[in-house]
């Protein structure tokens, strides 16, 4: 027994290793460019975040330890006492508001707290609640980032998936509004965002003009950029409809690979259109579900020239996100190292949500 | 080998294309230069023409010239200057100088160009860094209030002179005015849709005509009590009531507003002149900025040129910009573009700026007016945080507490960086 399957495994050995040699031959210029422009960038991006290297300074780069990732994610909190008068009375202000201590000249009096900086209070009773941080504005970005993410995805990947619905049809002149929903696609993001600030616009924009025809002037004029509460939902309505064009064409991709025998017997069957796209659409885009979803939401966490062309990151900064307190920090005021911290927070961020989003329709598939 | 190779490389050329070979056996030397991308076309129309002539004037050196988007330029060049990917000459916004010097990059621009040159140059066309100087510029702008003779008329508005100019009463009565006229929805353009430097540039002189300033110019370490003080939020307050009051777009999706007459006055520089004359011609008004308190103040020192440490032919470089800075060349440069010439010869061969041109005013302004920004290696970061300070305050955030979060990160990232050079 032993000899005869040793020499029936021979052949396949010899047969394996030039062709293990090829694909490593193969490979490397792709893992070569990965690993000039990704892999080092990164290790690099990791290694300088632990120093206080500047973009352009004649002074000696230093190791700070953790200082950068202290300043990015410190957060702390505290209770003021309201200011009181001699006799105990509480003191109010012009308003007829209840006075607090300042909260600056408190922090700036001791060094231990000279670096936090108020994130958000709330007063309860007769005391105040302050949320302290020391980089208030990444918190910030942070959440707005999220926020972008949960409004476009499901948003993006809707139209998308619609869209695909529409013009998976064999139609005379279908291919036309392929194209027609294909070429927000192709058209530079930078245009787009510069042609929607016109469509914006408070006072001259074709939104707000149609809103009010259309509602007899009952609705807006909405500030859509400047007003905090909508700015950023502006900016997603803009970002899914400029991207979902690549959505859709992987959707038909993965519509058109469903067999048509399927509907057919569902046809027989009595299943109405609903119940078709339940029980047969849906379940057989599962794969191209899971790509599209993974694959949107790490583009949307990348969000960066809708801020840049259309907000700065404002209105009191509703519409800064990650990636742009990165760039600011890092480069428009020079602080690479923080820039770089930035980065690597925001990296491992990615990663575990992509993750944990890769299990959430692994363990679905299981069942 | 040095001596073979370019003579049989014209025996070559000889042999196949016997006219070139004068210029084979003298192939010039490459200089890279960049320049930002501004929307100003004739100023780069003019630059282009500049380094043609230049080009054709010898044949020693060749400027090769790059385009670089006007919106991230600074950011270009400090990205390009960590890579080592300078080019050999390169156009700054003058503030920047002082950060890049700090940092060694550039070159000091004595004894490289002409003496002649430096001292023909006015104060504020010269980017200096602790007494050396770094950059020269070709031309200058200064901050001015545009307006229309019919405009002002009919609405009994004064029109602001030097000896006088508005003060901030004049500036809200006339807002008022013409924004109960009903014909403006928004009567100033302030373009504020503008990003990055114009920011700094347009509105910290309001800031300095309040009596406050963006840092201490005195040690260039601290800015407490001068960019949150009393004078301070005076200033944020009353920049924070132009929006409030919708004097001015919170959101312009242009800068046209004016030139569209949407706007019945224009608070920008005088690159703007040109074009204003083209759409108004007689009917355009130009007055000095408002006095808020501590007279008027306009931003000094424009877009300059400099040559980088890394550069292989700096005496090309100097060469180019010796070029460039002749009387006939800024004066080209200023009759295509409207700015204000950087020498008194080149002012006297303009149609406008000559004593007793029709523009000759800005000079006046400039001289009488022009504050340039701190010469500090911190300027990025003063720039950037006023920025994102000035739009919180636009579109309503608190004056107080706006103004402390600036001063704070300004103070921090000095300390970061030891100080920057002062102590």
């Amino acid at each position: 027994m032993e000899p005869k399957s040793v020499t029936r495994l021979q052949p396949d050995i010899q047969e394996q290793k030039p062709r293990r040699r090829y694909v490593f031959l193969m490979s490397t210029p792709a893992l070569l460019g990965l690993f000039m422009f990704l892999v080092i960038p990164f290790f690099m991006a990791v290694g300088m975040s632990f120093t206080d290297q500047r973009l352009l300074s004649p002074n000696e780069t230093s190791w700070v330890g953790l200082r950068n990732y202290d300043r990015l994610l410190n957060v702390s909190g505290m209770v003021q006492e309201p200011v009181r008068d001699e006799a105990g009375q509480l003191v109010l202000d012009g308003d007829g508001q209840v006075e607090y201590p300042r909260l600056r000249t408190l922090l700036r009096s001791d060094p231990a707290m000279a670096d936090y900086k108020l994130f958000s209070s709330w007063d309860l009773g007769e005391k105040r609640y302050i949320v302290l941080a020391k980089d208030p504005h990444f918190i910030q970005s942070f959440i707005n980032t999220l926020l972008f993410v949960l409004l476009v995805v499901p948003l993006q990947c809707g139209l998308a998936l619609a869209l695909a619905l529409l013009i998976n049809r064999q139609l005379r002149g279908i291919f036309l509004y392929r194209t027609v929903f294909f070429s927000p696609v192709v058209t530079s993001i930078v245009v787009v965002s510069i042609v929607w600030s016109f469509l914006y616009h408070k006072d001259l924009g074709l939104f707000n003009h149609y809103l009010q025809a259309m509602s007899f002037g009952l609705i807006g004029p909405i500030d859509w950029l400047g007003d905090p509460a909508w700015s950023m939902p502006s900016i997603v309505i803009m970002s899914a409809w400029q991207a979902a064009g690549v959505q859709m064409l992987i959707f038909l991709a993965g519509l058109q690979g469903i067999s048509p025998d399927l509907y057919e017997a569902a046809d027989l069957d009595g299943a109405g259109p609903w119940s078709k796209f339940w029980h047969i659409t849906l379940p057989g885009l599962r794969n191209t579900v899971v790509f599209v979803v993974i694959s949107t939401t790490i583009q949307a966490f990348g969000l960066f020239t809708q801020v840049d062309v259309m907000t700065q990151g404002g209105p009191q900064g509703s519409t800064s996100t990650v990636m742009y307190h990165a760039v600011t920090k890092g480069f428009r005021e020079q602080d690479i190292a923080y820039g770089s911290a930035i980065s690597v927070i925001f990296f491992l961020v990615i990663l575990g949500i992509a993750l944990f989003q890769k299990r959430l329709f692994d363990s679905k598939g299981d069942k | 080998m040095q001596i073979v190779t370019p003579t049989l490389l014209s025996v070559v050329l000889m042999t196949t294309l016997s006219t070139s070979a004068v210029h084979a056996s003298a192939e010039p030397a490459l200089v890279k230069l960049w320049r930002h991308e501004t929307s100003n076309i004739a100023e780069i129309e003019v630059n282009k023409a500049a380094v043609e002539r230049f080009n054709q004037s010898q044949q020693r050196w060749k400027i090769e010239v790059e385009m670089i988007p006007e919106g991230s330029y600074t950011e270009t060049v400090s990205a390009a200057a960590l890579a080592g990917d300078l080019p050999c000459v390169l156009d700054m916004d003058q503030p920047v100088v002082p950060n890049f010097a700090w940092s060694g990059y550039l070159r000091p621009l004595k004894g490289l160009v002409s003496q002649e040159v430096l001292d023909s140059l006015i104060d504020s066309a010269k980017g200096t860094y602790k007494d050396d100087v770094y950059s020269i510029g070709q031309f200058e702008v200064a901050l001015a209030l545009f307006s229309r003779q019919s405009i002002l008329k009919e609405h009994g508005i004064r029109i602001g002179t030097i000896e006088q100019p508005w003060t901030k009463e004049e500036l809200l009565r006339a807002l008022a005015t013409l924004k109960a006229s009903g014909k403006y929805a928004y009567p100033l353009e302030m373009r504020t849709g503008w990003k990055g430097e114009w920011y700094s540039y347009g509105y910290a002189p309001m800031l300095q005509s309040f009596g406050a300033d963006q840092i201490d110019r005195s040690t260039y370490r601290t800015a407490e009590g001068l960019l949150n003080g009393k004078q301070a939020v005076a200033w944020g307050e009353f920049f924070q009531s132009l929006f409030a009051e919708g004097y001015v777009d919170r959101n312009p999706s242009d800068d046209k507003a004016f030139s569209q007459q949407r706007a019945a006055l224009d608070y920008v520089g005088s690159w703007e002149m040109a074009n204003h004359v083209t759409s108004f011609g007689d009917d355009l008004v130009v007055m000095p900025v408002p006095d808020f308190g501590s007279g008027p103040v306009v931003g000094g020192g424009s877009w300059h040129w400099g040559i980088t440490q890394g550069c292989a032919n700096p005496e090309g470089a100097a060469a180019f910009l010796d070029y460039i800075l002749q009387p006939n060349e800024i004066a080209a440069m200023s009759e295509a573009t409207g700015m204000i010439p950087s020498t008194p010869a080149a002012a006297e061969l303009t149609e406008h700026y000559r004593t007793g041109g029709d523009w000759r005013f800005f000079y006046d302004y400039s001289a009488a007016y022009a504050r340039l920004r701190p010469a500090t290696p911190a300027y990025p970061i003063i720039s950037s945080t006023f920025e994102t300070m000035a739009r919180n305050i636009k579109d309503g955030a608190d004056v107080q507490d706006s103004l402390d979060q600036a001063v704070d990160t300004i103070e921090r990232n000095i300390s970061d960086n030891k100080g920057y050079g002062f102590n």
